[in-house]
């Protein structure tokens, strides 16, 4: 399987207390345990059911996800901040693995 | 009675025009609405309030893009009534966070697409979208 990677657009700069937009995309097949396999046996679940940006250690956003979250799920929201700081980002996996990045956002 | 081939014509035709009756979308599932019971804990939600997009009409149901926004929420349910999970999705957000977010989502078919926020003094609001779907997103 290929290698999960999320990628995450976010300005390397904001005004304190502007209002910007983060958006993540991961690749992640997603699969909702509904489909059938060739053999006619059901795909079983492996789908990516929590997602979380903290800012600083603090929660920012956090979005629970069903099995009716698209392949490569695409998850936007907006924020905006009062002091420079780092912006972490994690994705679980339903076997328990995680997927994170980080962004530093300056002010300016 | 032996029908002529015109007054035959015309029957079907009637027939016809009668089963293009037009889809009726008020059927919520009892699944969807455990799901908004679930989250609101048996609140009532009230009408409007929330600011749901999506597309009207969605020719590919596996990626159907959606955005919500909810002024004063802490949080927002999506739920899709017809799917056979109707669970979307739950965002909650912090206090650096503006109540606002998109994603792409799987319809099964031809549904609703409900929002319900969940207001920072503990009330709920909803809105609902009917969604047609051309070709459904969940596999089989």
């Amino acid at each position: 399987m290929a290698s999960i990677k999320p990628r995450v657009k976010v300005p390397d700069s904001v005004a304190a207390g502007e209002v910007f937009t983060v958006k993540t995309l991961i690749n992640h097949a997603m699969e909702s345990g509904q489909r059938k396999g060739k053999d006619g046996n059901k795909i079983p679940r492996k789908i990516i059911n929590k997602f979380e940006a903290t800012f600083g250690g603090e929660m920012v956003f956090t979005a629970d996800l069903a099995t009716a979250i698209s392949t490569n799920p695409f998850i936007e929201f907006s924020m905006k901040i009062a002091a420079p700081g780092d912006l972490a980002m994690t994705w679980t996996d339903d076997d328990g693995s995680v997927y994170e990045t980080s962004k530093s956002i300056a002010i300016g | 009675m032996i029908l002529s081939r015109r007054q035959a014509l015309a029957l079907g035709g009637a027939a016809l025009t009668v089963s293009f009756v037009p889809v009726n979308f008020a059927v919520a599932s009892e699944a969807g609405d455990a799901a908004i019971q679930a989250f609101t804990g048996g609140v009532a939600a009230t009408e409007g309030g929330v600011d749901l997009t999506t597309p009207e009409i969605a020719e590919n149901g596996n990626t159907v893009p959606i955005s919500v926004s909810a002024a004063g929420a802490t949080s927002i349910l999506i739920v899709a009534d017809g799917n056979p999970n109707p669970d979307v999705a739950t965002f909650h957000f912090g206090a650096m966070a503006e109540p606002t977010a998109a994603t792409r989502i799987r319809l099964a078919g031809t549904q609703n697409v409900i929002a319900v926020a969940k207001m920072a003094d503990g009330s709920f609001k909803q809105s609902s979208h009917a969604v047609k779907v051309t070709i459904g997103g969940c596999g089989g």
